[in-house]
């Protein structure tokens, strides 16, 4: 939070990282030209390609914020457990619904409601990892095949994690709170 | 155009074509919301765009392929989980910069385990997780997470 405020306040900052790599690369370029022609060719390409995918992407996360509430989330993550909590909180962690650090407070509420500690560690892990428009993304930049093969054996991670720390956490629960 | 990027515009348009019949003042708050996300990512987009291309103009090939290639080994892949756990770089935009490194010849299992526990493990985040689901809870959340982002890029090394 307090990360924002000061971003909003220094815009120019957060353009100083922009600048000193434009001038370290002009100056390479300048000490070894050879070089020029392979680092316009990777810069128009990639710029090109980002062009044709991030505005769709951002459409779409400022879509599902502004359609789905909070509420609805709660609504869902509830008490729910067995296979369809399972489903349900990795379900929910996907949707594009901003950083982790807003995910935090939010499976708190769950966990004194009495959400399952396995449900909190799914649902965190899933928004943190297998987000809507991240797989779009890796989609695109990385192919179907590793897309979906990460993808796949990060729901079974995800899914075993989340019992072993419910199991380890068992006897703290009192403690934590 | 790529096939994958004409259908994630296909996708936004139809979606935002719903939401402005549906709710024309939401729709409106939603674009806002893009455009301010994209005007907060930019800077950072361009770094990484420079990154590849200072990646592509300057380091030759097998000096990266023994950093991170196949022959890097358990190191390699040990060496990329921690670099993803510790870095805060948005994951939008660590895929161009993980595909950029596979074409210049990183192996498959090094880049999973880079992505994996850059999106799963929050260095800079782990104090609030902390405070708000308690210590035992986020240090087992994150340590298990560095395993399991090992184990995934073992698995799809082994099968990619």
């Amino acid at each position: 939070m307090k990360k924002d405020k000061s971003d909003n306040r220094k815009p120019l900052r957060r353009w100083v990282p922009v600048v000193a790599l434009g001038l370290m690369s002009a100056f390479l370029l300048l000490r070894f030209p050879e070089s020029q022609k392979s680092f316009n060719e990777t810069l128009q390409s990639y710029t090109m390609e980002m062009l044709t995918v991030f505005p769709a992407v951002l459409v779409l996360m400022g879509l599902l914020t502004v359609f789905i509430s909070k509420e609805f989330i709660s609504r869902h993550l509830g008490e729910g457990s067995g296979l369809r909590g399972f489903a349900v909180s990795l379900f929910l962690g996907t949707l594009p619904t901003g950083p982790l650090y807003m995910a935090f407070p939010l499976a708190a509420v769950f966990q004194r409601k009495g959400a399952r500690t396995a449900n909190l560690v799914i649902f965190l892990s899933s928004w943190a990892c297998i987000k809507l428009p991240q797989e779009l993304v890796e989609l695109r930049f990385l192919g179907s095949l590793f897309m979906l093969t990460r993808l796949s054996l990060t729901v079974v991670a995800v899914v075993a994690m989340g019992l072993i720390i419910e199991r380890l956490t068992a006897g703290a629960d009192r403690d934590s709170l | 155009m790529s096939a994958t990027a004409v259908l994630i515009n296909l996708l936004a348009v139809s979606a935002l074509g719903t939401a402005f019949v549906r709710d024309r003042k939401k729709a409106r708050a939603a674009l806002m919301m893009a455009w301010k996300m994209f005007i907060s990512l930019l800077p950072m987009l361009m770094v990484i765009i420079i990154l590849i291309a200072l990646l592509f103009a300057f380091i030759p090939r097998e000096r990266l392929e023994s950093f991170l290639g196949e022959q890097s080994g358990f190191l390699g892949i040990a060496a990329a989980a921690a670099a993803g756990a510790v870095l805060h770089i948005p994951a939008l935009l660590a895929f161009p910069l993980a595909a950029s490194l596979l074409e210049k010849g990183a192996s498959i299992a090094v880049i999973a385990a880079f992505v994996t526990t850059l999106t799963m493990i929050g260095f800079v985040t782990l104090p609030l997780e902390i405070e708000s689901l308690g210590r035992k809870f986020a240090l087992l959340r994150n340590g298990l997470s560095f395993a399991a982002a090992l184990g995934i890029s073992f698995v799809m090394g082994f099968l990619l």
